[in-house]
């Protein structure tokens, strides 16, 4: 081997090594589709309990009077949460075992700090605007906050998630603009973007 | 001309000391366990380079407890930093002059 190639092969080597230091690469795409399945159920009960028989399409002003919707609704969010959470754990540390890594690590760590920080000011935020009836910035606000999370740990994540949350806070403004649209915009978010770009990802890293 | 070979960094050509500095450049900060574990090496190795770092200043050292265990972080400075730089330039170089 030459002098050349050496040098060649150092550089490669170190910029992996600067990648896999700052990127939590044990990130499952698969989860991220079913995040997004998980996401596009609870719209579907939601709207079920919330909004039948009239169409998702339907313009509503002021449909959300009484706490208990709010109540229901907040629950089917939380739930879809609780359950896109605890499957992006498990396939993370599936993932991370083929890696042969630790998916608990300094990386992962730093990952969740920075998703976590944007994360509960944002639902601190959507509480409070709960609590004084501005119902109708809550789904805005929620894409927003998520799409800036996703910013936030962008560095530590696969350059895909990037987008996903310029994507996000797109639809949070835009959604912003039609309020009686929340549920509809909700599930775009939630629900196809994730699967969308979890596919993308689980065809580019995980094969 | 100068001869490129003058401009990389004699504390770097060693793999081990190149490779914690470009993580340290990264990342704000690392500790000792997840250097370990990154750079797959052993302690006695790692604390030997990391003590050689640390004498030219190119990372500096914070040692706290961490649920009463001893919890070393490194951080890069800005002469290991700029060292790093140099020394990656001079690498590119020398890779372009011998493609010539």
């Amino acid at each position: 081997m030459s002098q050349n190639e050496s040098y060649q092969k150092d550089l490669e080597s170190i910029r992996q090594l600067m990648e896999r230091s700052v990127k939590f690469l044990s990130l499952s795409g698969l989860s991220g589709i079913l995040a997004g399945v998980y996401a596009l159920a609870g719209a579907l009960v939601a709207y079920i309990q919330v909004q039948y028989p009239l169409s998702p399409l339907d313009y509503r002003q002021q449909s959300m009077r009484d706490w208990d919707v709010v109540i229901q609704l907040l629950g089917i969010a939380l739930a879809v949460l609780a359950l896109s959470l605890v499957t992006g754990y498990i396939m993370a540390n599936r993932k991370a075992k083929k890696q042969g890594v630790q998916v608990w690590n300094t990386t992962s760590k730093r990952l969740v700090i920075n998703l976590a920080i944007p994360l509960i000011t944002g639902a601190f935020f959507i509480l409070i605007l709960l609590w004084n009836g501005h119902y109708g910035v809550a789904a805005p606000a929620c894409l927003i906050f998520y799409g800036l999370a996703l910013l936030n740990a962008s560095a530590n994540l696969f350059d895909e998630i990037r987008y996903l949350g310029y994507s996000e806070i797109v639809l949070g403004l835009v959604s912003a603009m039609l309020p009686g649209y929340g549920l509809f915009f909700w599930a775009a978010g939630f629900g196809v973007l994730h699967i969308l770009y979890g596919a993308l990802m689980y065809k580019k890293y995980d094969g | 001309m100068k001869n490129p070979f003058d401009n990389l960094d004699k504390i770097l050509e060693h793999r081990l000391r190149l490779r914690i500095v470009s993580v340290l450049v990264a990342n704000e900060s690392y500790d000792f366990n997840a250097l370990k574990e990154l750079l797959d090496t052993t302690d006695g190795n790692l604390a030997t380079h990391l003590k050689a770092l640390e004498r030219e200043k190119y990372l500096s050292v914070n040692k706290t407890f961490v649920e009463r265990k001893p919890n070393t972080r490194y951080k890069i400075t800005e002469r290991g930093r700029s060292a790093f730089k140099k020394h990656l330039d001079a690498m590119e170089e020398l890779i372009r002059q011998q493609r010539k």
